[in-house]
């Protein structure tokens, strides 16, 4: 009894202190820059996950008489050409300036990641069809297929993020299909084939977990592109319509406010969206060094 | 490989990719929703002999496939189609626009260029707070967007101080660069950015390399050492990103000529999307492909001359 006692207690003393060297290990790859990008990231996606409770006001009320002021104490941040609070518009436009490129990462990933996994495996005729398709997809700028997509279903955020989606296959499949390549050489992947493994539990779980930190940084890095992208086609008027909030279309309002002399609400976005993209390079630059060395 | 070879190689590969994104374009433009026969006729729709005879015009009822055939057959004459929003053939829209575009994507790329390999190379080269500030910049300037860094110019150097035109391309010659003087800084800012940062990696690498001590050891000028032995080897590296930046410029063009209310290719493919003139967003996404690729191979022929080691078409 004594005995388990004290075997559990030294224990939860190692998980303890192995939980310890996981978090500095994670703060020494990360830097003093890369932990400032990671709160300042998170702090953003605080605000915007509960902007419909920490927003001090309704972001689509307008009120007119503090149409295009400064910063007043009813309105932190000023109110845009509508009087509408800009700081509650920040927060709700934040969420769909991060969820929208998070959804064409997410699918670009996946599609991306199982395309080079299936040409790394299966090699041959299939990966020089796959390879084939993506240097086609290579050819046409990113931004590009976004608009071919609302040229065919109309302006809307899920048409943007879908052209998107597909833009960035290649960007992915490309970095995958070189680690899995190299994966697929190593002594253990033919090992488990002798053992009767079949191909795709190999890929699936084998050589996916060892491609993963790769996956994950490329995701990360390509993560801020996306943002950079669709806020540009929101801004030209195709993605996100109003008076839904967005942080592309919220510079496109404050520009012209701007032309008149009141450059508060594109200031305020416009400085949003380069701390987004900022925050999310570093830490993907930060993701990218230790999946290589890790390799 | 023969210079000729390459050059057929390459003219072959550029053909199969746009007679496959001619095919994706057209195809998907074909199953986008609404016929155009309500936009010619307008919300009042027309006479039966009024809908046959555009139906005639335009071949509304022929199949797919050879609709498509026909299409590329014109294509391939130079024949683009007509618009159906400016009622003239695409063809003419294309060439009056493609002048302002290409002079943007080149004044922006000279911009590139110059500032990219100056401030990298002076940050490799001095080091401490030099390298400092570039670094902190170039992290900046890549992750702010092409239209947050246009409307930032032309509140502050158009609308603030008054030195630019906000709109517009002027009358030609220097009142034309000076109108796009703020457009193509508006362009480089994040590719200046980027090149900055490969060039200052590029240039300490080659810095440590054995015939750069060699000749800093024989007591030759610093000078001539950094353009002869450093620069001259970092320039590959150099190479391959200006291809690929001006490459995206291309797109990056589409937004800073919405920001500029410059009359390009860019902003007559935003104008089309939403007026559903889908004759200009074929020609017009197909001129960027081409224009894409072509840049590319453009590259791929410059490292022989830059490297004499790498042979035409292979890539390192």
């Amino acid at each position: 009894m004594s005995l388990k006692t004290t075997t559990l207690a030294v224990a939860k003393d190692e998980a303890i202190r192995g939980r310890e060297t996981v978090v500095r290990r994670t703060l020494d790859r990360l830097g003093v820059i890369g932990v400032i990008a990671a709160v300042v990231l998170a702090a953003i996606v605080i605000a915007a996950a509960f902007a419909t409770w920490l927003a001090p006001a309704d972001p689509n009320a307008p009120d007119l008489f503090a149409a295009l002021s400064g910063p007043t104490s009813a309105h932190l941040l000023g109110a845009d050409a509508l009087g509408r609070d800009i700081l509650s518009r920040l927060m709700h436009g934040a969420q769909v300036t991060l969820a929208g490129p998070g959804l064409v990462i997410l699918l670009s990933t996946i599609v991306g990641t199982a395309l080079a996994l299936v040409a790394a495996w299966c090699g041959g005729r299939v990966d020089a069809v796959i390879v084939w398709v993506l240097d086609i997809l290579f050819a046409v700028p990113g931004i590009v297929f976004a608009l071919i997509a609302v040229a065919i279903w109309g302006p809307s955020l899920f048409t943007v993020v879908c052209g998107l989606a597909v833009a960035y296959i290649p960007y992915v499949a490309r970095v995958v299909r070189g680690a899995a390549l190299r994966e697929r050489n190593l002594p253990y992947v033919s090992a488990a084939w002798l053992q009767g493994h079949s191909g795709f539990g190999i890929t699936t779980t084998q050589i996916l977990r060892n491609v993963q930190p790769i996956v994950i940084a490329q995701a990360v890095s390509s993560l801020g592109f996306a943002v950079i992208d669709l806020a540009a086609v929101s801004f030209l008027g195709l993605g996100v319509q109003p008076p839904t909030a967005d942080l592309g279309l919220m510079v496109k309002s404050g520009f012209d406010s701007t032309l008149r002399g009141h450059p508060g609400e594109a200031i305020a976005a416009g400085t949003l969206i380069v701390l987004i993209v900022w925050c999310v390079t570093v830490l993907g630059d930060r993701l990218t060094s230790t999946a290589r060395s890790m390799s | 490989m023969s210079f000729a070879s390459f050059l057929l190689r390459r003219s072959g590969g550029l053909l199969l990719v746009l007679l496959v994104t001619s095919f994706l374009v057209f195809g998907l433009l074909y199953l986008a929703p609404g016929s155009p026969l309500a936009f010619i006729l307008g919300p009042r729709g027309g006479t039966p002999e009024q809908i046959a005879a555009v139906t005639e015009q335009y071949h509304l009822n022929d199949p797919f496939i050879v609709r498509y055939i026909a299409w590329l057959g014109d294509l391939v004459q130079g024949d683009l189609g007509r618009s159906l929003v400016y009622r003239q053939p695409v063809g003419d829209l294309l060439i009056s626009r493609a002048g302002t575009t290409a002079a943007l994507v080149s004044l922006a790329a000279v911009i590139i260029a110059v500032v990219g390999i100056i401030a990298g190379t002076w940050a490799a080269l001095r080091g401490g707070w030099v390298d400092q500030v570039v670094s902190t910049l170039a992290a900046i300037g890549l992750s702010t967007p092409v239209f947050v860094v246009g409307v930032a110019l032309i509140s502050l150097f158009a609308v603030g101080l008054g030195w630019f035109p906000t709109f517009g391309v002027g009358t030609g010659g220097l009142d034309t660069l000076w109108h796009l003087f703020l457009p193509a800084v508006a362009l480089s800012v994040a590719s200046a950015a980027y090149l900055a940062r490969i060039t200052k990696t590029a240039v300490n690498e080659e810095r440590t390399r054995e015939h750069v001590q060699t000749a800093t050891v024989r007591g030759l000028a610093p000078g001539l050492i950094v353009r002869r032995h450093v620069l001259r080897n970092a320039l590959i590296p150099i190479t391959t990103v200006l291809g690929l930046t001006v490459a995206t410029l291309i797109a990056g063009a589409v937004v800073v000529e919405n920001v500029f209310a410059l009359d390009g290719l860019g902003s007559l493919l935003v104008k089309a999307i939403l007026q559903r003139d889908f004759a200009v967003v074929q020609a017009v996404v197909l001129v960027l492909v081409v224009a894409f690729v072509v840049v590319n191979a453009i590259v791929d022929v410059l490292y022989t001359f830059i490297d004499p080691r790498i042979s035409l078409g292979s890539r390192q």
